[in-house]
């Protein structure tokens, strides 16, 4: 016996290690795919920093200053103005989260202002997520110099800025991280197990053999894919409820909504993410692979779907692929219901989307699945 | 409605996997109650075949019926009547003796499901065991079991894809004993395998290679289909023996069997020319014996091979 490794055996090792990850194509895949996909993402898709954030206005009192202080707004990059609207339409905005920031000028405002007297202006910020909020409202408070002074009358230049802003961070005054992580969270711990742990459920059949005695009875593709589908339902229902009571009395994240409706969104979603296990499960050739590709879905899922970072904070070709996630809409959803309490009539459009992706991807698993038994 | 004369009876039965053509033209009959052989060597169709007559995949083209089913359209209904083994052992091996049963019987909605299960678990003879994890049995048991679960509903037709691969001889005895039981009892009998015994134990056989059947009939049929000579050659063997007699004319085809050779060939004159003056003057000794069943079948698999690979 050799005491040192002999190098052609040690050589015969490595060049079949090197001959089966060629020929493991998913796995080669992720060797170059994965820090191209985390390169793209974290490179251009993040920004801790976000720009161009909907904003509205509500206008009071319409006078020059006022017009000036928006188009200061629009050209600092930091918000986009959607329209001037009235105090109803602007809560009901932010209730739907169509608007991140509402700005509110006063009655009387152009007159207090001229006469120096430090007129307030009320700023609405959606502080469900207090990252996303937080480079704006620092900006606002520059506008306030550099819009107002060189206009108003020599002797009133004021050293501290003429306008006293007046920030109300909605829904999460305090602008504690854990209300928008936990709820976060949720949505971020079932798309993980809910997609892996069916993934593997069918691949394991395969993998053991035991999927053409299955197919060998004549139970139906509906009824395999449905009768797999209920038990991880029931085991998504379990950690919802588990998250929940830790986010109530671990973390004392606030419940302004319907948890019956809460509920309602966390089945919709759990069926989303079953539906995409079980087709990953019937394309991927062993369970291996169906880890391979949950991980694939799952990364972009954690950053661009508004869970680590801001959505809006992201360029367009990257939010529109965050819309197509359904951690996306779940995530404005849950933190809709939990923190917003809005009730179901806000919800809609948020839930359409994820009931498209989940009947466009039970489409192609049907279809795969039929595939398979040819 | 009279009973249909054949219980497998398919036309033209044609399958790709992508560009290969696995089943080319199956024509195939089987009665009813018969045991019926499939044989030919490895990756030649013989699942494919079984799985395109059970109804487990569709044909590309052809036509034909499984238990006066259509092979194509009625699928589920043959499924229903029809017993599957696979080649691999198929049931899951984390649940119990007794669960497997179970899930199997609810699979084709048996009405009195707990009574079949105790019932195949007596006969069986695992009623003791019947809370054993599946995973942990042996080969031969786990065939067993597979073949109880196979006749949980009680189907009129079994197909066996290589059941006995792996299992040792005494079980394997048994399990031919329990097949002809069941075609004694009425159950038609596919079945594939690679042993020359087996075959021999069925009523009629068929052999497939490259995707084509190739010849079927009884043992008997096949042997005189290939209208063979065999002498055997005994006695003071020596080694390169059976090479130097290869190179005979007329010899197709020499096999060993133990300390014994056969040498067949077709034309019975020019082989029975070189055989004697090859022997002439040695220790060795020649008699003219039949042709076996294996010597059939080698021939013919070095007929295909010379007529397909080349």
């Amino acid at each position: 016996m050799h005491r040192f490794p002999a190098l052609s055996r040690w050589l015969g090792i490595l060049i079949k290690e090197f001959i089966q990850l060629k020929r493991d194509r998913l796995t080669f895949g992720m060797i170059v795919g994965i820090p191209i996909i985390q390169l793209m993402l974290f490179g251009f898709a993040i920004n801790s920093d976000p720009r161009h954030m909907p904003a509205a206005v509500v206008m009071a009192d319409p006078g020059p200053f006022a017009r000036a202080y928006v188009a200061a707004m629009a050209n600092s990059d930091y918000f986009r103005i959607v329209g001037s609207v009235d105090e109803r339409e602007a809560d009901d905005l932010l209730d739907r989260g169509e608007v991140q920031f509402v700005v509110t000028f006063p009655p009387g405002f152009h007159r207090e202002l001229l006469r120096g007297n430090t007129p307030a202006l009320l700023v609405e910020a959606d502080a469900t997520d207090p990252m996303a909020t937080g480079g704006a409202i620092s900006v606002l408070n520059h506008l306030g110099l550099e819009v107002f002074a060189p206009d108003l009358p020599g002797l009133q230049r004021p050293a501290t800025p003429p306008v006293e802003l007046r920030i109300h961070r909605r829904y999460n005054p305090e602008g504690v991280t854990a209300y928008n992580v936990v709820p976060g969270l949720l949505g971020v711990i079932l798309t993980m197990t809910m997609v892996l742990m069916t993934g593997l459920a069918m691949t394991r059949e395969r993998e053991r053999g035991t999927f053409e005695n299955l197919l060998a009875t004549p139970a139906t593709p509906l009824e395999i894919i449905t009768g797999k589908i209920v038990p991880y339902i029931l085991i998504g229902l379990i950690q919802v409820t588990l998250i929940l009571l830790a986010a109530r009395f671990v973390f004392a994240v606030p419940m302004h909504g319907n948890l019956a409706l809460l509920y309602g969104v966390v089945l919709l979603f759990i069926c989303a993410n079953l539906t995409l296990g079980i087709t990953f499960s019937s394309i991927a050739r062993n369970q291996l692979q169906a880890m391979q590709m949950t991980f694939f879905f799952f990364l972009p899922s954690m950053l661009l779907s508004g869970f680590m970072f801001p959505f809006r904070g992201m360029p367009d070709w990257a939010q529109v692929i965050g819309n197509v996630l359904p951690l996306t809409h779940f995530l404005v959803l849950v933190r809709g219901i939990l923190l917003k309490g809005n009730g179901a009539d806000l919800l809609w459009g948020h839930v359409w989307p994820i009931v498209l992706f989940t009947v466009a991807v039970l489409a192609l698993g049907l279809k795969t699945f039929r595939r398979t038994l040819d | 409605m009279a009973a249909p004369p054949f219980t497998i009876d398919v036309t033209g039965l044609n399958k790709h996997f992508g560009d290969k053509h696995v089943v080319k033209d199956l024509t195939l009959q089987v009665r009813a109650g018969e045991i019926f052989g499939f044989l030919g060597p490895n990756g030649s169709g013989k699942t494919t075949s079984i799985r395109l007559i059970c109804g487990l995949l569709t044909p590309d083209s052809g036509q034909g019926t499984c238990l006066g089913l259509d092979v194509r359209s009625e699928s589920a209904a043959i499924k229903r009547q029809v017993g599957y083994m696979t080649q691999r052992f198929s049931l899951w091996e984390d649940l119990t003796i007794a669960e497997n049963l179970d899930f199997v019987a609810r699979m084709f909605g048996m009405a009195n499901r707990r009574a079949a299960v105790d019932q195949a678990l007596a006969d069986l003879g695992l009623t003791s065991r019947r809370d054993q994890v599946a995973g942990t049995l042996s080969g031969g048991w786990k065939q067993r079991l597979a073949l109880a679960s196979c006749l949980l509903h009680r189907p009129r037709l079994l197909l066996l894809d290589e059941p006995t691969a792996g299992v040792d001889p005494k079980a394997r005895r048994d399990f031919w004993e329990e097949i002809h039981r069941l075609s004694a009892a009425g159950i038609t009998v596919l079945v594939s395998t690679h042993y020359m015994d087996e075959a021999e134990r069925c009523h009629r056989l068929a052999y497939i290679a490259y995707g084509r059947l190739l010849a079927a009939g009884t043992a008997d049929d096949i042997v005189a289909s290939q209208r063979l000579h065999t002498w055997e050659i005994g006695g003071d063997g020596q080694p390169g023996l059976a090479e130097e007699l290869r190179r005979l004319p007329g010899a197709d085809l020499v096999a060993s069997f133990g300390t014994t050779l056969h040498v067949s060939g077709r034309d019975r004159g020019l082989l029975e020319a070189g055989l004697r003056a090859y022997v002439h003057g040695t220790a060795l000794r020649m008699r003219s014996v039949p042709p076996s069943l294996e010597d059939a079948f080698i021939h013919l698999m070095q007929g295909t091979r010379d007529q397909f690979e080349a």
